[in-house]
Parts: structure tokens; sequence; C-alpha cells
């Protein structure tokens, strides 16, 4: 029942979230740009572009187009794409998937590298391969992602070519409508440099992470109550230590999809990526005001979904902790 | 693992045929910066749908490199009276969907391009297309017009039968001709991801049985970062990209596997200043200072690395305006003995604003002209913005100096002097990005008048005149024509199909 009464708070925060963010999105609309001279070309007259803008509903005042937007909202219709002709939702969901799997592959990467990496730096401070991955770790904080991303395309793609230079390659339509790039070699060569660019991001601050939180476990009195228990190291280090350390790191981890989705449209505009993120940059330069809106909608949503997983997990890992709201 | 086994029974295949002497299907990949925006032709006047156009479907008559006309789905033409051309149409011309193209069908495209609200402007001075038969059109004009043919070249005649009763043209509706296309033209669309991929196959009926063109697929796939698009080029991942960004021209043309070709484009370059907003800018001796003062032969050499053409007035060469005694100018001295003889010895305080994402290198050539307006003592106050939020400053006329491109649908010289440099007239639409407001009325009458002439020597000279004006005058500042430039790998003979258009006639393409 807790658990439900979770739920149903959280849903409640999902929805408002989104409503302040769509009114901020409105707001600024008018600051993007004027969508109507992508649509147009450049010799159609001011009158007829008025005509259109009219039509197009532009020129009412901001809280009749709000209120317009909202009543189309609780029925699901985000409004149209300018660009695509398309409902915004089902564009931007349509590009959901290439998205999704990036994110994966890019969490596939770094979580099996920071692990190991953060634990053993920790257990081995002093050690030469320790202080070279933080040294590493530093230069990753320090280059911009588009620049790592050019530069391995640069390698593996021009120089050695062994790689693919853009693209999601083939995909794999799974019974549900998922285009998958998983089950191809294709799709997985695709897969690589996008993925090991959007890692760069977070590798450098979980491998610090951990390792400063599992130092610092290390150090506690339970611990060293293990080691005088006279528990094997690999039962002090992986079942008390680690299990301990995942708490903050998981928690870091929910703040940082945000950073992760912000960087998938960096990540995705390089390799031409089809997805969610390379769709709301090029909406941003069409100026494409459904799309850009329903864009940072969708996030949001997302965003309050991760956070809700992470506080679930949370529960998990440590039984002590009470999920939030849920006393009495 | 099927993937595994089709991939080895195509190998197979495909080396069992090349064994069997059978001519290989030639595929070309290609890259350009962004995928059509529709299928339909008359949704957008753009580069892309043009492109696109040539690909599909066939104009009456296309533009050849030296800028003269060659029939396509015309075989022949001629001017019968002042206001009236007939164009003799081929004969069995088949449309993809497999109806054949009769006069029905161009008429029908005419009247179509008449309602579309980018197209119309085209069209306006044609009163009406009359159908003489099956195989002839007359095209006639409200009064004398020289441009009959420079427009033909918007006419590509669509099936008529195939779009009955489904030709909505609309710019933000989802419509039938936006998804689907019938045309003449030599490729076929077999699918379509819009912004990933869009494949093409060669129309087995296509009716020029002449052209060089021995393509028989077409990837396409849009690749709008600049980098990526050329590591693609150069890995080989695709064979053609175009457009080759500023900072890779000479990296590609020192490529051996690859082939760089440019062509001095048709798009002029230009800063504007305003006159309603500077009174100094009403004295054309200040305006000549600042055309003085700006080295554009140096900003086309070292900022454009020399992928532009230095300019002294809007037509390029080619152009019936063009004028070879107005070379580009740069006189330090001379331009501030100008200030001081116009009473601004002390210099100006100015603002000024240009896009970033719009024309080749806009910002950094921005930042240029302002440094050197500080060597007259004009302190320009600059600002720079992406195209999206440029173009609503343009309109406002928010700022002293305002850059703008222009390239001339028409490919003639009238079409600059009738947006860019004639008294601004909401009602005609005459001067519409005319943001200096810059006003002769020598220059309004012989625009207008060479564009009732439809004698080419006397046209030429009045636009030459007008030229001259605008020289004499500095009614703006002339930078440069944008090089074009495309890219493809060795054995793909491009050079052969691109013009000054930037419409890559794919059709006629040799891949050896």
């Amino acid at each position: 029942m807790h658990i439900l009464a979770f739920l149903i708070r959280r849903s409640a925060q999902a929805v408002i979230v989104m409503l302040v963010i769509s009114v901020i999105g409105f707001s600024i609309q008018d600051q993007l740009g004027d969508p109507l001279r992508e649509l147009v070309g450049q010799s159609v007259s001011e009158a007829e572009r008025d005509a259109m803008r009219d039509r197009m509903g532009l020129n009412d005042p901001f809280w009749v187009q709000y209120f317009r937007f909202l009543g189309n909202a609780v029925h699901g219709d985000l409004g149209n794409s300018y660009f695509f002709k398309k409902p915004a939702l089902d564009v931007i969901l349509a590009k959901f998937p290439a998205t999704f799997e990036l994110v994966i592959g890019a969490t596939l990467i770094f979580v099996s590298i920071s692990i190991p990496a953060g634990v053993y730096c920790a257990i081995n401070p002093r050690s030469l391969l320790a202080r070279a991955i933080m040294g590493g770790s530093i230069i990753g904080i320090s280059v911009p992602i588009f620049l790592t991303a050019i530069f391995l395309i640069w390698i593996f793609a021009v120089e050695l070519g062994w790689m693919p230079s853009y693209g999601r390659g083939e995909t794999v339509t799974l019974p549900w409508g998922w285009p998958t790039g998983f089950l191809t070699r294709d799709g997985l060569a695709h897969l690589v440099l996008p993925s090991i660019s959007l890692a760069s991001i977070m590798l450098p601050l979980f491998v610090r992470l951990i390792r400063a939180e599992m130092m610092e476990t290390l150090g506690t009195e339970y611990v060293r109550f293990a080691w005088a228990k006279g528990l094997t190291a690999r039962r002090v280090w992986f079942v008390h230590a680690f299990r301990n350390t995942l708490l903050p790191v998981v928690t870091v981890g929910g703040m940082q999809i945000g950073t992760l989705i912000a960087y998938t449209i960096l990540t995705e505009t390089v390799f031409q990526w089809p997805g969610m993120g390379f769709l709301f940059l090029e909406a941003v330069n069409r100026v494409d005001t459904p799309l850009i809106i329903a864009y940072i909608i969708v996030v949001g949503l997302i965003f309050v979904v991760v956070n809700t997983i992470v506080d679930l997990v949370y529960t998990l890992i440590n039984p002590m902790v009470k999920l939030p709201g849920a006393q009495g | 693992m099927k993937f595994f086994r089709s991939i080895t029974g195509a190998a197979v295949l495909a080396a069992v045929l090349a064994g069997a002497g059978i001519a290989d299907a030639k595929t070309l990949k290609m890259a350009y910066d962004a995928d059509p925006v529709s299928l339909d032709p008359h949704e957008q006047l753009s580069g892309g749908t043009l492109q696109l156009s040539h690909m599909l479907f066939d104009p009456l008559v296309r533009w050849t490199k030296d800028l003269g006309f060659e029939g396509r789905i015309a075989k022949s033409w001629e001017r019968l009276d002042d206001v009236t051309v007939r164009f003799h149409l081929r004969q069995g011309v088949k449309f993809h969907s497999g109806n054949t193209l009769t006069a029905k069908d161009v008429k029908w495209t005419f009247d179509r391009l008449r309602t579309s609200p980018d197209f119309k402007g085209i069209f306006l001075p044609f009163k009406d297309m009359k159908i003489i038969d099956d195989h002839t059109v007359d095209l006639v004009t409200d009064g004398p017009f020289p441009l009959v043919l420079h427009d033909a070249t918007y006419i590509f005649p669509m099936d008529s039968k195939f779009y009955e009763g489904k030709a909505e043209i609309t710019k933000h509706g989802d419509s039938f001709a936006s998804q689907h296309a019938s045309g003449t033209g030599p490729f076929v669309i077999t699918s379509r991801e819009q912004g990933v991929r869009v494949e093409f196959t060669r129309f087995k009926d296509y009716w020029d049985k002449s052209s060089p063109g021995n393509v028989d697929k077409i990837i396409f796939t849009p690749i709008a970062e600049d980098p990526t698009r050329v590591a693609a080029l150069l890995s080989g991942d695709v064979d053609f990209i175009a457009p080759v960004p500023p900072t890779d021209l000479e990296r590609i043309d020192a490529d051996p596997n690859v082939d760089l070709v440019t062509m001095t484009g048709t798009r002029i370059i230009t800063l504007q200043m305003n006159q309603n907003r500077v009174e100094a800018f009403k004295d054309p001796k200040v305006r000549l200072a600042i055309v003085y003062a700006i080295n554009n032969a140096g900003i086309a050499k070292k900022i454009m690395k020399g992928f532009g053409t230095a300019a002294g007035q809007m037509s390029p060469e080619g152009y019936l305006g063009y004028n070879e005694k107005l070379t580009p100018r740069f006189d330090l001295a001379k331009a501030q003995a100008l200030m001081k003889e116009a009473g601004y010895g002390d210099g100006l305080s100015i603002s000024m604003m240009c896009p970033n994402n719009r024309y080749v290198n806009d910002a950094k050539i921005c930042e240029a002209a302002a440094n050197m307006l500080a060597k007259i003592k004009i302190k320009v106050d600059l600002t720079t913005m992406p195209k999206a939020q440029y173009w609503p400053k343009f309109d406002e006329r928010a700022a002293d100096i305002m850059m703008i491109g222009w390239h001339s649908d028409t490919e003639d010289s009238a079409n600059f002097y009738e947006f860019l440099s004639m008294t601004p007239n909401k009602d005609s639409g005459r001067g519409q990005y005319n943001s200096g407001n810059y006003s002769n009325a020598e220059v309004d009458r012989l625009t207008e008048a060479s564009l009732l002439e439809t004698d080419d020597a006397k046209r030429a000279e009045m636009l030459r005149k007008v030229e001259q004006i605008m020289y004499d005058e500095a009614a703006f500042v002339p930078l440069h024509w944008q090089d074009l430039s495309w890219a493809a790998r060795k054995g793909v003979n491009i050079e052969a199909v691109v013009n000054v258009q930037n419409f890559p006639y794919l059709g006629d393409l040799v891949i050896k």
C-alpha cells in the first residue's frame, strides 16, 4: 500500500512538472524565431506570411494559444509538428527507441568500466594504475563531448576504417514495433562509437565517485569490525563495503540521467543518430515550436519517471530507507 | 544469422553476375546537409525542393552550365509575338505511374503552380497557358516579358491523372502530394524515412535514352553536421557530398581519393546601410567611405580562403547586368578623406547585426568588416545570431547595418534590384528586402522597364546602368559571391553534372 500511495503522489508531481514546463516553453516561444521563415521561400510577400500566421493561430494572444494547447494536451495531442506534419508526440516517440538504445549502450559501457576501475582505485589508491586512471579521468571531464565524438570518428572510421562514421545502420523491428540495433552486426557496429562518446561524459564522474565513496566506506567502523572478524577480503569489499557505496552512487546516477539526456543532443547530432536529441536540435533550428515544447515535456516526464525508479531502487538496496512520504 | 546468410548470398550472387559479364548496378551513396522536406514540388520554393524536382520530375527547359537553356520536356520553342511563346513537347514521355504525358498535364501543373504561395510570385507576369494540341502549349504573358524561359525552368510537369482530386498544396498539413510523387524524372523513390534516408531507383521507362547517366540506385542520407559529412566521404561510407564545409575545402582538395569541384556561385553577400536609422547614411559620401573601407578582396582571400569571388556589384559574370568596369574597391585613405569631406571626420557610432549560421563564414565576415570600419572611426556594436532569430530582426530593421545574401530565382539581374534596391512598396512588394531604404527613381524606372523589354541587348543596357548608378552612389556594400562546392570519390564524375544553380543533374551522372 505504501508503494501505491507513493506512486500516486509521484504521478501528481509529474503532472505539475509537465504543466510548469509547458508554461515556460510557451512563454519563450516568441523568442525562438519565426516558424514562417522556415516554411515559406524568400520571395513570398509579407501579406501572405501574415495570412498564414493567422490561419495557424499564431497571432492569437498568449493565453488563448496556451489554453488551446492544454485543451488538446489533455487528449494526448501536443500539436502537429510544422516540419513533419504529424502529431509532435508521435514524431518524438518514433525516435525514442534510437535514443534509448544509445543511452543503454553508453550505460553498459560506463557501468562496466567505472565500477571495476573505481573499486580498484579505492582498494589500491597508491598504485600506478590507479594514478593513471585518476589522471585520465581529468582529461575525460575536460574534453567536450563533440570533440571526443569527432576524434573517435576520425581515428576509427576515417583513418582505420574499422567503424562506420554515422547513422544507426541496420535495425530489426521487434514484434511490438520497436526498431532495435542490437540484433544485427551492422546495428551493433554503428552503436559502438556513439555509445563510447556518450559514456565518456559519465565515466570520469563515476570512477571518481565510486572511488571516493568506497574509500570512505572502507574507513568506517563496521568495515573495520568485519576485518577484525576475519572475513575474506572479497566478502569485505564486495558484500559489505560495495553495497553501501552504491547508495550515493545510485542517487547521483539518477540525477545524471538528466545530463545524459542533454548530451544525447550533442552526440546524436555529430553521429547523425536519428534519435530524440537530434530531432530536438533540428526543431530548434527550424523553429518547429510544437515539437520543441512536446520534447521538453516528454523529457520532463522522463526525469520524473527515472527519479521515481531511483527512489524505488534505493529501498531495494537499503531496506532501512523508507519511501519518501510513505510514513504512517 | 539471417543477416550473415543474406550477406553471403548477396556476395555469391554479385560474384556470379560479375563473372557472367552482366553490367553491375551502379549505386550512388550521397549525403546533403538536409533531406527533402516534402515530395510536393510546389510546396516550398527552396534549393532542396528543386534539387529533388530534377530527380523525380523534368522541367520544360533547364539551365545549361553556361547559363543557356536546353529543352527537356519541351523539345523546341519559338516566340510567336510579344506576349506568346510556343513550346513543342516531346512525344511518348511516360510518368512513373505509367500514364503518358500530354499538354493537359503541363497546363494542370502550370495552374497548380499559380496557387502555390511560394511559386505564384514567379508566375505573376503570366496570363495563361493555352493548349494548342496534345503536344503543343502556348505561354501567354500579360505584357512583353523577357524571362519566359527563365520561369519555364520551374515548370516540372506533374502526372495530372495520378494527383486527380488529391492535389492539395499545404504547408502544415499532411497532403497526398507531399508523400507521393509521379513525374517523368530519371528516378523513382522506393523508400523514404524522413530525416534518415531516401532510396531511389532508376525509372526504367525514362524518356531520355540519350542520357549518359548510369546510376541505377541512389541511397540518400542527410548528414547535418559538417565534420561528420566529410568523415563519411573520406571513410568511404558515402560517394558524394554537398555542400563541402569551408573548413574542409583545402583538405578535400588535397586528398588523392576524392575530387573537389567548386564553381563561382551567383549568391551575392551584401551589407545594407539603413538610411532611416542613421542620418549619415543618407549621404552617398559616407556610404562610399564604408565601401572603400571594407576590403572585400581580402575577406574573400583570407576568410573565405579563396572560395568566394570579391564583388563590386550585384550581378555575377554571365548575367545581363554584369558590368566588368565595376570592380571591388578598397582604399583606406580615400575612405578617411570621404568621411572628413562629409563632415564625419570624428566618426560615428552604429549597430550591426548578422546571422551566424546562414551564409558561409557570415559571423566572421561581419567581425572583419566591423574591425575595418573602426579604422575610419566608425564604432560598430556587432551582434550575431542564428538565422531563426535573425530574420525577424531583419524584418524589423533592427540594426543600422544588416547583412543579407541573395540569389536570383530567375538567374537574372532584375530579380536582385526588384527585392534589394527598389524603393520599398508594401503594395507591389518591390524592395521587400531593401532594409537600407535606398531609393533612386531612375533605378526603379530602369528595373521596371527591364521586365517589359524582350530584346536582350536593350535589357542589358538598362540593367548595366542600374549597376552603375548603385556603384556610383554606394547603394549597398557588396562583399562577394559565394562559391559552390561539391566533393565525390574518384570515379564519380560529378563535374559534368553540376551547375551554378546547384541542381546536380544526377540523371546524367556517370560512375566508372
